[in-house]
């Protein structure tokens, strides 16, 4: 079962600086809630890579998505999940560079008050982590090879930062943004992707069409100028796009295409492919009874959304 | 200096927000603009030099790709009329708490206490509208007058001048005294012109306490004198208010109906408790349910580890005033009642169920009402990012539609939550506030808003009604509380937990006081949002999103600490006790001394006469017309019948990941679903079906029969999803209009006497079910009376029902699944066309009410039908209800995408010989089964002995084919011209 809330504690940041490592280990147990139950299966699987992997789920400030998220990446196979407050993060108490994967979850960071996870963005570019900022923790942890996924306002978030699609390399200058659904409303309604088989993505390796939910207002992609929007298309940056049901053609008609993002853009990667982020939310298709028609077709147990977070873990244990 | 930025978007994006405002105000006010945009103004009330001014616009406010910024100057946008619309001082502004935050942290400096942060909206409008039209977009549009101002500026305007709508109030803060030694024509005087909603008697009974020599003896030696201060009587008023107090329903009643008169000790204990423990009783070692009535929600075991906590609250004056406010702060005030229950809850899923008048409303507004399409907007939205905010699916709900709800819209919310079964080694559904454990806030801080909330929603909707009495939730606020709160549960941090809904700090650390035996409350050092509160204000205010906890004082260091590493505001504010007193000071010197006993048990009961006399309805002569299609067309788009699916995407109904039956269903996911399942525990296949009832037309016949179909549709609801007929919880709220015989309503004695034939159908059906109801809520005063006009709501009961569902792979769907299933319909058909939604298209009531004739016999089909859901021999249910049958199987068949050639002739019916009755009746206990044709035998088996008709077959055409009880054919119609009609009125 996922661990719940159980494993925080809160520890004044007094000694975070020098810790060595084992006593850093043991402060971290009291930060973060950990799980580290899985399938016998999985857990063979990862004997066999020999390598621990480990994920880090952000959680607080209006984020209300890091439970399934959570759960998304234990089916997926990872050894350790660990959801830690945002705080937490901003003061240094846990550092990113221990996991190698972000998984940024949905929610409604303070409110979307000012625009979806502009607050939020704003808290991790002024949020100082002694002589650096927050910012430049994740940027390194990119740079240093780890994978960051973002999801809905997750996805919005990194975005605002300028971490994806950082089509220059540069992960701190907004290129993309997300803005409000051309229906002028929040909307949960499940849209068919197709996948751009050339891009770079590790996430969607493998992958040709998917059929999740979204459930935003805010998520029509608006590129910084038309050309720059119709460039990452043709770097594959524009990994998944918005489909009708029965054609692999990207297209603009709602609600298939449920917000009117440009160039039927449902979500980017940075050109690396390890930084990806999108609107509908694969980890609310896990399971066979999560699609909205269960209960009168034929499908496989497993969800669409699960494969995104499996491409994630066997990425990071064949890296 | 104030300082102003705006914030526009580049002019060459659309702006969504403007589009869908100027087709509501052509639509809502037949006002045709050219071009609207909205323009998001901050008003930075802190001295700021240029450098700083521009960091912020590039670091907070502005978003580079898609934005347009101004600072100390008016955004360069064309337009003919500008609409300001701001907050009022002191009302809630979310963005502008945000915005706060955000400078603070990219300047690296707080504000000081009169520095703030303040919001507007900017409307830029082009066309040729007159001044009159603007005002009337203003005022009937985008700005509510009790919360918010506006202004409106023709180009040329000078619209420099930044106004600050900062809380000025410098008055001092002091506990007065008053002398209850008066006349009793000054006493009401007193309760009316302080909302104190407190009667002559209980007045007196006050005045009188007061005057007893032991109690002023206990007061002198604690040093106050013998007259009551302020601060005590407000207590009192909130204390002993029908809101929280149910004086009507703990009333000894003296009940007449024809030919008999007997009385009523407690409808509550005699017919709701009642009930609950005759259940329990029966179910012996069975019994599931672990914490009833006695806490802010009720609570039963969901499995070994897990318990399931649910309540549903009414939030009706408040959203009559201001809907967006006044629905928000009711989602996010019921998030709080499972949070606050036992140790605390994870929230799993809300349920909202709102009572309008028609959107069409054609006839004059009264003063102070707004109309009805206003107030559902309004309602919906308030719910929406009061759920979304919180991350909680919104998985279930109505609306229905009434003129009479014109008087008060009825605002159901609802919330379920999943506690842990043990807390540190201790039960999870007990809590117990302990002497010496420290009296702690946390959450927002405590402001005007929601004063006499409490007391307010006693009484009837009036013009000296206060609006102060509405808030604006703050849904981020209150998660930032529960994300460490449970974080503290878990770390065994507190003893007790409560919310502080109605009647604020009064109301929680006066309840917790009882836990414990006392409390002592230093109520100056509650954190206030500004200045310029009276003591007897920051006691009873209804500021949101703060919970009080009882800490052990050797955990308060810890407590403290892990909140404000977590960004939330916890206060000490005193002590619990055992001395018996719930006791306040203000500034070292005492303002409240009250013994718990009195406080709690010294009001003086109610004694009310009810009498009953059936009414009676003209019963219609329609013709018995074979060529119902047009009628059944008709009804598909009746506002209590048509889609709501507009409503419903617009609630995330999946954050979670675990809603396995969704509220829009079937081929096309925008069929009807008769209840949600969650899956709670990912991981686990074990889940919570959750269902509602509501009948207010029947009220009009009968309100005996009204609870009976309330009950009934609720636990059909969830029983057709796939929920054990043996593990049921549920829930009743009371929305009543006024049931006390007075000036003011002389058919008081009626009103009553349907409130108690509402009661003996609880205990009738419910024990009769075996569905324990675990909590509830009544709401009694919802009328409205300004001058001559007076309306009151029909009485009105929501049913919510909660059931476990062993399996949710196994739940099942009302829509149709193949061609060539056969269909059959559960429960026998009578005459019972009486407050029908088709009498009602004619418009007449009728006498025929529908009645749960033999519930022992409904239940017993219940349980089979379980059974055969188990066994996986059903391929959809769907329970039958408004517009009967015929209704029901159009829904089933578009949402399907399927057709269907029916029978009447082969239904199980009484007394009915004419096919609009058949087809139309909304006899309860039915519902309507489709089964693979290899299954048949196996489904016809399981509910052998019971009244099940195999009547028809499902198509693969698109054609709903009826015929009558003489083999004519009645139906003809054409499934998607139904589906269009039922998806015309609210659109999609």
């Amino acid at each position: 079962m996922p661990a719940g809330w159980g494993g925080y504690h809160t520890r004044r940041a007094t000694h975070s600086a020098d810790l060595h490592d084992r006593g850093r280990r043991a402060m971290l147990a009291r930060l973060v809630s950990r799980s580290v139950t899985f399938s016998k299966a999985l857990r063979q699987g990862s004997r066999e890579a020999g390598m621990k992997i480990k994920a880090l789920v952000p959680m607080g400030h209006g984020i209300n998505c890091e439970l399934e998220t959570r759960y998304a990446l234990e089916l997926a196979g990872f050894d350790v999940v660990d959801t830690v407050h945002l705080n937490f993060l901003a003061r240094g108490e846990v550092d990113p560079a221990d996991y190698h994967i972000i998984v940024f979850p949905g929610g409604f960071l303070d409110g979307d008050d000012m625009g979806a996870a502009q607050a939020c963005a704003n808290r991790i570019r002024h949020s100082r982590v002694k002589a650096e900022r927050l910012i430049d923790r994740l940027t390194r942890f990119v740079e240093k090879g780890g994978l960051v996924l973002g999801i809905c306002n997750g996805f919005q978030l990194v975005t605002k930062l300028g971490m994806l699609p950082a089509s220059s390399g540069d992960y701190t200058r907004r290129e993309v943004t997300l803005t409000g659904n051309d229906s002028g409303r929040f909307e949960d309604r499940w849209v068919h992707l197709v996948v751009d088989q050339a891009s770079p993505c590790i996430f969607t390796r493998d992958m040709v069409r998917l059929y999740l939910p979204v459930r935003h207002g805010e998520g029509k992609i608006v590129g910084k100028d038309a050309p720059f929007t119709e460039t990452l298309v043709e770097r594959h940056l524009a990994v998944v796009r918005y489909a009708s049901p029965d054609s692999d053609a990207p297209t603009m008609d709602y609600p298939a295409n449920p917000n009117g993002a440009e160039l039927a853009i449902a979500g980017l990667c940075d050109p690396t492919g390890r930084v990806f982020g999108l609107m509908p939310h694969p980890e609310g298709y896990l399971h066979r009874t999560n699609h909205p028609r269960w209960t009168r077709e034929e499908l496989p147990e497993e969800g669409d959304g699960l494969t995104i977070f499996k491409n994630a873990a066997s990425f990071l244990r064949t890296a | 200096m104030a300082h102003r930025v705006e914030v526009s978007l580049k002019p060459s994006l659309p702006d969504p927000p403007g589009r869908r405002l100027k087709a509501r105000i052509a639509s809502d006010l037949g006002i045709v603009a050219d071009d609207l945009r909205v323009v998001d103004e901050y008003v930075l009330d802190r001295p700021l030099t240029g450098p700083e001014l521009e960091l912020l616009v590039e670091e907070v406010f502005r978003d580079p790709v898609i934005q347009e910024a101004t600072t100390d100057e008016p955004t360069h946008l064309p337009f003919d009329w500008l609409i300001e619309v701001g907050f009022r001082p002191g009302v809630t502004d979310n963005v502008a708490r945000t915005a706060r935050e955000a400078v603070e942290r990219t300047l690296g400096t707080k504000f000081g206490p009169d520095e703030g942060v303040y919001t507007r909206k900017l409307y830029f409008i082009q066309g040729r509208l007159s001044p009159k039209q603007v005002d009337s977009i203003a005022g009937g549009l985008l700005a509510n007058d009790l919360i918010q101002t506006w202004r409106v500026y023709a180009p040329g305007d000078d619209r420099r001048v930044v106004s600050v709508p900062r809380v000025t109030s410098k008055s001092e803060a002091v506990v007065q005294r008053l002398n209850l030694d008066i006349s009793d024509e000054e006493l009401v005087l007193i309760s009316k012109e302080g909302v104190l909603a407190l009667s002559l008697e209980e007045m007196q009974t006050i005045r009188d306490f007061f005057k007893n020599p032991q109690f002023l003896d206990q007061r002198a030696t604690r040093g106050l004198g013998a007259e009551i201060t302020d601060c005590e009587l407000e207590v009192l008023a909130q204390t002993w208010s029908e809101h929280c107090k149910h004086k009507i329903f703990n009333a000894l009643i003296e009940y007449g109906s024809p030919g008999r008169t007997r009385t009523i000790d407690s409808l509550f204990k005699t017919y709701i408790q009642g009930a609950t423990e005759k259940i329990r009783k029966e179910l012996g070692d069975r019994d599931y349910c672990l914490s009833v009535f006695k806490d802010n929600a009720g609570v039963i075991r969901f499995d070994n580890e897990w318990n399931l906590v649910f309540k549903v609250e009414t939030h009706n004056s408040p959203s009559a005033l201001d809907p967006y406010g006044g629905a928000l702060t009711g989602i996010v005030g019921v998030n709080r009642d499972p949070f606050g229950t036992g140790l605390g809850a994870r929230l799993i899923f809300n349920t909202d169920v709102f009572c309008f008048a028609p959107p069409d409303f054609k006839g004059t507004i009264p003063p102070r009402l707004l109309h009805p399409r206003r107030v559902f907007e309004g309602v919906r939205e308030g719910v929406e990012h009061g759920g979304n905010k919180s991350g909680i699916p919104t998985v279930n709900g109505a609306i229905v539609f009434d003129d009479r709800y014109l008087g008060k819209p009825l605002v159901y919310c609802g919330t379920g939550g999943l506690m842990p079964a043990e807390v540190n080694g201790k039960p999870g559904h007990l809590k117990q506030a302990l002497p010496g454990d420290r009296i702690v806030m946390t959450g927002g801080r405590i402001g005007k808003d929601g004063i006499h909330g409490a007391t307010f929603s006693s009484e009837e909707l009036h013009e000296g009604s206060p609006v102060t009495a509405v808030q604006i939730g703050d849904p981020i606020t209150q998660k930032r509380m529960t994300d460490f709160l449970l974080l503290a549960r878990d770390r065994g941090l507190y003893n007790s937990i409560t919310d502080n809904g109605a009647g604020g700090l009064s109301s929680s650390v006066g309840e917790m006081a009882n836990e414990s035996g006392g409390a002592r409350l230093e109520l100056d050092r509650a954190p206030l949002k500004y200045p310029g509160l009276q003591p007897w204000e920051i006691l009873l205010s209804e500021a949101q999103e703060r919970m009080t906890v009882a800490v052990p004082r050797e955990k308060l260091k810890e407590f403290l600490s892990l909140a404000e590493a977590l960004d939330v505001e916890a206060t000490d504010l005193g002590e619990f006790t055992d001395d018996g007193f719930f006791t306040v000071s203000w500034k070292g010197a005492l303002a409240v001394v009250l013994p718990l006993d009195f406080l709690h048990g010294g009001l003086p009961r109610m004694r009310l006469k009810a009498r009953w006399e059936p009414p009676v309805h003209a019963e219609p002569s329609l013709d018995a017309n074979t060529g119902l299609t047009p009628v059944l067309m008709d009804l598909m788009g009746r506002w209590n019948i048509c889609s709501k699916e507009r409503v419903i995407r617009q609630y995330d109904h999946e954050v979670q990941a675990g809603t396995v039956i969704k509220p829009l269903v079937g081929a096309r996911m925008d069929g009807p679903g008769d209840a949600a399942v969650v899956r709670p525990v990912l991981g686990r296949f074990q889940g919570v079906a959750v269902g509602c009832g509501i009948a207010p037309r029947y009220s009009d016949i009968d309100t005996y029969w009204m609870m009976a179909a309330c009950i009934d549709e609720a636990v059909r609801n969830i029983v057709a999803v796939g929920a054990d007929p043996d593990r049921m919880a549920g829930l009743d709220n009371f929305c009543w209009c006024d049931p006390v015989q007075s000036e003011k309503t002389p058919d008081g004695e009626y009103k009553l006497a349907q409130l108690v034939r509402a009661n003996e159908a609880l205990y009738d059906i419910s024990t009769a079910y075996r569905i324990p109801c675990i909590s509830g809520k009544d709401s009694m005063k919802n009328d409205y009376h300004i001058g001559d006009t007076k309306i009151s709501i029909p009485p009105t009961v929501l049913f919510s029902a909660v059931g476990i569902v062993p399996n949710v792979r196994l739940a099942v769907t009302p829509d149709f699944k193949r061609p060539g299933d056969a269909i059959y319909v559960l429960g026998e058909t009578r005459d019972e066309t009486g407050g029908s939604e088709y009498f009602a298209s004619k418009g007449f009531v009728g006498n025929k009410v529908p009645k749960v004739i033999d519930p022992e016999a409904s239940i017993r089909m219940y349980r089979a039908l379980h059974e055969a859901i188990k066994a996986g021999l059903i391929a959809s249910c769907h329970d039958l209800s408004d517009g009967g049958l015929g209704v029901a199987l159009a829904e089933s068949a578009f949402s399907g995408a399927l057709g269907a050639t029916v029978s009447l002739a082969h239904l199980v019916l009484t007394n009915v010989d004419r096919d609009d009755t058949a087809l139309f009746s909304e006899t309860p206990s039915r519902f309507l089964v489709t089964v693979r044709p290899d299954k048949q035998r196996a489904f016809e088996q399981a509910l052998a002995g019971f009244p099940c008709a195999c009547v028809g077959v499902v198509t693969s055409d698109s054609k709903l084919h009826i015929t009558g009880l003489t083999g004519h054919v009645i139906v003809d119609a054409d499934i998607w011209a139904l589906k269009q009609r039922w998806q015309a009125p609210l659109g999609v």
